[in-house]
């Protein structure tokens, strides 16, 4: 049987399997699959249609969730290649972890600073320069598409998840300092 | 190559009949059936002329129960029987119903599942029941008025309704014998009523403040997905509050000591509520009540006192507005448009206190106490299949994330929340014992990291695993929430390809075995035999199985099927045919299950199809920039 569930999320959307998306054409795509698909326009439809509709429309959802993500993105481009992140190999470069430490001592001082604001929105444009800087490398790296560079790709992604979580922390440290 | 012509799945190309489709606005202190007729949605009224259906139901000894303004005047003498705002009870357990539950005058026991049930002198009635008898209120309203049998109806919920409040809601649906296309969030039918699905993007804000609640919530619409970004609100708020605030007023200005005498109070809240009502058209009205010892007091309220009476509880409502604005991380003037709701919209104090808040001229053109069930009927009419050209397409996503319990108490999510709906999610399970055949799986729903933080959906148990070493075997469960915020889970163990048996046990929800018994009980009322609503259900069933077969076969049979192919599924209709005219529910049944498997095939061939339609039917211009995301 030929359908959409086993295909691959760049299948899904017709799109070449690849780091580079067009974002304005995903979401264009993503909504005319979703006029196609989903179970509001099957509401009349025999029952095995519907019960496929669901699943369909819930695999472009992910598709699209995945897509549309940079750093999601290239984790499943790794994981098309066979590359996969294990737990058990957790080494990080000692300098990048010098590096977070520094920056999250930075967030943990910007507590008791007299203009605390300030100082989120200054840690906010290094962690944001830090991640587009990795997002250019992990470009280059995925596009070259030999072992080494999609295991120093791998390496870039556990990165940028690091500088993601500290997004959401300065976040959470702004809801608290706001009245 | 030629290109293949497709018609809209689900959608017959050629002209039928309209068929008949009601939105339901299932609220808690008053109901409202919609629908669509000669283009516009209109709300239904009973015989008497009223529109609102007060959401009260009163049980009796010798006879059916008894809905709507009857019921209501029976509160005050037969509290116990009679049933209101039944609503904050669904998808409830005993334990949070007794946190509500103060001055609740109902005695509540346990059923066989967790949830409570009232006893009432007609015998034990869960809240699934009560509502089912509401719901059949306006099926038979609708069907007077329509003359015909419904084909469907869209049915809303709080945006905030979490998995069990929904199933029972949908549960209440089919005791009534209503078929449900859809549950909607009710800000989002609010917001389809004003016609926003049909704007490019925005985000709104729904401000609903009713007799006793009060709802924020703030939508994203972006390429027709309606997102609900953030809701709050105060479940103790609403018009009846400024009730009070005038009727103290009244007793302040008349020298009247306050006291336990029920009934001036009830005069005084008659008579504020006629006077709040009065100040929405002119600037001064005059009140008068007859107080002890027949003493007559008369003065006037004026639309300034009014509004000083009633500022702190409009404070009340705006701090909800700035939690969900920040929560969203979203400016007042970011918003676009503001959808008034519930009838204590219409105080005019609250207009421009609103108007002030987010710095612009709320909607409110519709009735704001019939805004959500116009919505919901707009929705019904599309899904019915009256409106093949209509491109209105509502994704919601799903309130609360979903998560499982792990080892120390803490939580797993699985499905975060705003999530697009419909979603599935795999996650892999393994073995820690040698030859362990089951696993046990907690399914709760909630943003907290400790499982008792959070709302119990469902327990189930995975049976059926091939034993093997401790950690060998790969379980793959997959859970699956539907466009109505419902979930179901199937699971697969990996190695083996054994699929494990899943029993889920809802934790607050009904088990099939007490539906099945609802129905009977339900029926008996009814004077109806349950044979015969059984083999209607099949047949209903029969028909629409048939149309949308045919109405595909139509569309796509001759450019997706070979002969052979549409010979055999032609073969299941017609056995299907055959079935339907019998009077044999069994046979029927049997009939829909092989003409289900005889079109599957077809069916995934026509979602493909769709799919390259959807893929190729652009032209390059389509993708021009400036549509960034």
């Amino acid at each position: 049987m030929h359908t959409g569930l086993d295909k691959n999320f760049f299948e899904l959307f017709g799109l070449p399997e690849s780091f580079d998306v067009d974002l304005s054409r995903l979401a264009i795509l993503y909504r005319d699959l979703q006029a196609q698909l989903h179970p509001d326009r099957h509401a009349a439809a025999a029952e095995a249609q519907r019960r496929l509709s669901v699943q369909m429309t819930a695999q472009v959802n992910e598709a699209y969730q995945t897509l549309k993500d940079p750093l999601r993105r290239a984790r499943y481009i790794l994981q098309l290649q066979g590359i996969e992140d294990s737990e058990t190999d957790t080494r990080m470069d000692p300098e990048f972890l010098m590096e977070q430490m520094a920056l999250r001592e930075t967030l943990e001082s910007a507590r008791e600073d007299k203009e605390p604001v300030a100082r989120l929105d200054e840690l906010t444009a290094e962690v944001d320069r830090a991640r587009n800087q990795r997002l250019q490398q992990l470009r280059v790296a995925l596009a070259a598409d030999d072992e080494t560079a999609l295991r120093q790709a791998l390496t870039l992604t556990r990165e940028l998840q690091f500088l993601e979580k500290l997004v959401v922390e300065i976040e959470q440290l702004e809801d608290e300092l706001l009245p | 190559m030629a290109l293949l012509q497709i018609s809209e799945p689900g959608q017959s190309s050629a002209p039928h009949e309209h068929r008949l489709a009601v939105g339901i606005d299932l609220g808690t202190t008053n109901s409202l059936v919609a629908t669509v007729r000669s283009g516009s949605a209109e709300t239904l009224p009973d015989a008497a002329g009223a529109h609102l259906l007060p959401s009260v139901v009163q049980y009796h000894s010798d006879r059916p129960p008894t809905v709507g303004a009857e019921a209501l005047a029976a509160v005050r003498t037969d509290p116990s029987n009679t049933i209101v705002s039944v609503k904050r009870l669904m998808g409830r357990g005993l334990e949070d119903v007794h946190h509500l539950g103060t001055g609740l005058p109902y005695d509540f026991v346990t059923g066989e599942s967790g949830m409570p049930r009232i006893r009432t002198i007609a015998g034990d009635r869960s809240p699934v029941e009560v509502s089912s008898e509401i719901l059949r209120t306006l099926k038979e309203r609708a069907e007077e008025s329509l003359g015909g049998e419904l084909t469907g109806a869209v049915i809303t919920v709080p945006a905030y309704f979490d998995d069990a409040q929904r199933q029972a809601t949908k549960d209440a649906a089919r005791l009534a014998g209503l078929h449900v296309f859809r549950l909607l969030n009710e800000p989002t039918a609010a917001a389809v009523a004003y016609g926003l699905d049909q704007r490019p993007e925005g985000v709104y804000a729904v401000y609903d403040l009713g007799g006793g609640t009060f709802d924020i919530s703030l939508l994203r619409l972006h390429r027709g997905v309606f997102e609900v970004l953030a809701t709050g609100g105060d479940s103790a708020l609403g018009g009846d509050d400024m009730d009070h605030a005038i009727a103290d007023w009244m007793m302040q200005q008349a020298g009247i000591e306050p006291d336990d005498d029920r009934s001036l109070i009830r005069r005084l809240l008659h008579e504020a509520r006629h006077a709040k009502e009065a100040l929405t058209d002119v600037d001064e009205v005059g009140v008068s009540v007859d107080g002890p010892g027949g003493k007559t007091w008369s003065g006037t309220l004026s639309l300034e006192q009014l509004n000083t009476l009633i500022d702190p509880l409009v404070d009340r409502t705006l701090a909800p507005c700035k939690r969900v604005l920040r929560d969203a991380r979203i400016k007042p003037a970011e918003i676009d448009g503001v959808v008034l709701v519930g009838g204590s919209t219409r105080v005019r104090r609250v207009r421009e206190r609103v108007a002030a808040y987010f710095g612009s001229e709320p909607l409110a053109n519709i009735d704001p106490d019939r805004v959500v069930a116009i919505g919901a009927a707009l929705q019904a009419d599309v899904l019915a299949g009256n409106k093949p050209d209509s491109e209105m397409l509502l994704l919601d996503v799903n309130p609360l994330s979903l998560g499982i319990e792990i080892m120390g108490g803490m939580t797993e999510k699985i499905i975060p929340r705003n999530s697009t709906i419909p979603v599935a999610k795999a996650q892999d399970f393994t073995t820690y014992k040698d030859g362990q055949t089951a696993l046990a799986v907690h399914v709760v729903q909630g943003e907290r990291e400790m499982v008792d933080a959070c709302r119990s959906l469902a327990r189930f148990e995975l049976r059926g695993i091939p034993p093997m070493a401790a950690g060998a075997a790969r379980i793959r469960v997959t859970f699956q929430v539907d466009a109505d915020g419902l979930l179901s889970v199937s699971a697969r163990e990996q190695i083996s390809g054994v699929e494990a048996h899943i029993e889920v046990k809802p934790s607050y929800g009904l088990s099939d075995g007490e539906i099945e018994r609802m129905l009977r009980d339900s029926i008996d009322h009814a004077r109806e035999d349950m044979d015969a609503r059984s083999l209607r259900e099949q047949q209903v069933e029969a028909d629409r199985l048939q149309e949308g077969v045919r109405a595909a076969l139509e569309a796509d049979g001759d450019a997706l099927l070979s002969a052979d192919e549409r010979a055999a599924i032609l073969a299941a209709l017609e056995e299907l045919g055959r079935a339907r005219q019998g009077a044999d529910t069994g046979a029927i049944k049997t009939a829909i299950a092989a003409t289900d498997r005889a079109t599957r095939d077809f069916a995934a061939r026509r979602m493909d199809a769709g799919m390259k339609q959807a893929l190729a039917g652009h032209r390059p211009e389509d993708f021009l920039p400036g549509d960034q995301d």
